[in-house]
């Protein structure tokens, strides 16, 4: 096999065109179209139910579109948009009866890393990531012996892991203390300078780098469905 | 590939190895079905000896479908299987090697107790063992048809009982090779070979559409 090295390797684009999604019948919303660089992030608003969770969790690639499309320019070919994303939502998917780092392990080796050009992170040990949280002595305890704050942390510890350059995060800052919140923020800045991108729903101010806003308000009460503005 | 894949083995069996997990209530429930039946079918020897494989054998298929509802659950209930969806793993072997891993948990142990079960219905030793190495080829197909129905019930908060109906129709070819082989093996002039490969067969053709159809399903249920 011959290497071939590539001088306009696409840089990262997430585009998202024209999204729809219905749940249950109903529409969430419509028409949305937007698209993130790498090294930015959307900080997704709007009150509560009117979809930020429903978009992260399509561009997850967990809610199917009734309409639109998901792309992702400069991605690894033949892989979806959502096999180079971490979602990192309400659950932890921790397992109490596994101890904290068997936890971080398995998904270290089960979640397959996502190698893009033009985004420079590389895996962290699952010691160190532990340590970088600030949970590293709980590592060989039981993870239900955790708090919520700490699951929380060793859920995060997830994305350090795993190099992958999306990071869908769905009010990343629920249950973490000020410390913690801060932490959260470095690493998030810290992902964006090494180039991925984060697209969060929040209700909190978040110092990011780069951030460009998405507010998604219900539309006029004639219009069927929430209208969005950038 | 392999990598993952042994991370995912390993951490199923030691989850149904653990508290809470459900590797020894399926052997418990097997031995509980099997000494009810001497006293409520009476101290007749050879009935007992006669009818022994078949209650094994439904011994087996019930408490395989204990343990089948938190298959898929336990990880759509903490979000696991949301990320499973997306770990960029091909989902059919991901749910291959979850039944793979179950089985080892819950069935092995089955077909290890069978012998000692067998020794409880007067079941003579060919039997035994045709008995045995029926459950050995035979409960790795019950696994992966019921897991048809815990991916199509992962989303019910009580699945258990629609699981079961769902599950032993399709389990009862199984359940009728399974017993004839072990029948044959007592009856002579029947042959052995026939039965039990057939019940191979099932097997096989159970581990290419279960996970198919099971990943199908789990796919739907993410919404």
């Amino acid at each position: 096999m011959h290497r071939r090295i590539s001088f306009w390797s696409l840089a990262l684009k997430l585009i998202a065109d024209n999204l729809t999604i219905d749940r249950g019948g109903r529409r969430v919303f419509q028409g949305l179209s937007f698209s993130l660089d790498s090294a930015a992030a959307l900080v997704v608003t709007g009150a509560n139910g009117i979809g930020k969770s429903s978009l992260l969790r399509t561009l997850a690639g967990l809610v199917t579109l009734a309409k639109g499309e998901i792309r992702l320019e400069g991605g690894e070919p033949d892989r979806l948009p959502q096999e180079h994303a971490h979602y990192f939502g309400h659950q932890d998917a921790v397992k109490p009866a596994l101890s904290v780092l068997e936890n971080l392990k398995f998904w270290q080796s089960f979640a397959s890393p996502a190698k893009v050009s033009g985004f420079g992170e590389t895996g962290r040990s699952p010691m160190d990531a532990l340590e970088t949280l600030g949970i590293g002595h709980t590592a060989h305890l039981p993870a239900a012996y955790l708090s919520a704050g700490q699951k929380r942390r060793l859920s995060l510890s997830r994305l350090l892991v795993t190099p992958r350059p999306i990071w869908l995060m769905d009010e990343p800052t629920s249950a973490l203390d000020k410390a913690s919140e801060k932490q959260l923020l470095d690493l998030m800045n810290t992902h964006l300078s090494d180039g991925g991108m984060i697209i969060t729903a929040t209700h909190t101010e978040l110092a990011l780098n780069n951030p460009k806003n998405l507010h998604l308000e219900a539309a006029a009460p004639d219009a069927v469905a929430p209208e969005e503005m950038i | 590939m392999t990598g993952w894949a042994m991370a995912l083995f390993q951490r199923d069996l030691r989850l149904s190895i653990r508290v809470g997990g459900s590797a020894l209530v399926g052997v418990l429930f097997f031995l509980a079905v099997v000494t009810v039946i001497p006293f409520g079918v009476g101290p007749d020897l050879n009935l007992l000896s006669r009818i022994g494989p078949a209650i094994l054998w439904i011994g087996a298929l019930l408490a395989t479908l204990l343990g089948l509802d938190r298959l898929f659950q336990a990880d759509r209930d903490d979000g696991t299987l949301d990320l499973m969806l997306m770990a960029g793993r091909p989902l059919e072997l991901v749910v291959l090697i979850k039944c793979l891993a179950h089985w080892a948990a819950t069935g092995l142990p089955l077909v290890v107790a069978a012998p000692l079960l067998s020794i409880f219905l007067n079941v003579d030793l060919v039997a035994m063992g045709a008995v045995t190495l029926t459950l050995l080829v035979g409960t790795p197909a019950l696994t992966l048809i019921g897991a048809i129905g815990a991916s199509l019930t992962v989303a019910l908060r009580r699945g258990g009982l629609l699981l079961a109906v769902l599950v032993v129709p399709l389990a009862i070819p199984v359940l009728i090779f399974g017993v004839s082989a072990a029948d044959a093996a007592i009856h002579d002039p029947v042959p052995f070979m026939t039965p039990f490969l057939i019940l191979c067969a099932l097997s096989l053709i159970a581990a290419v559409i279960g996970p198919v159809a099971s990943a199908a399903a789990l796919r739907f249920s993410a919404e």
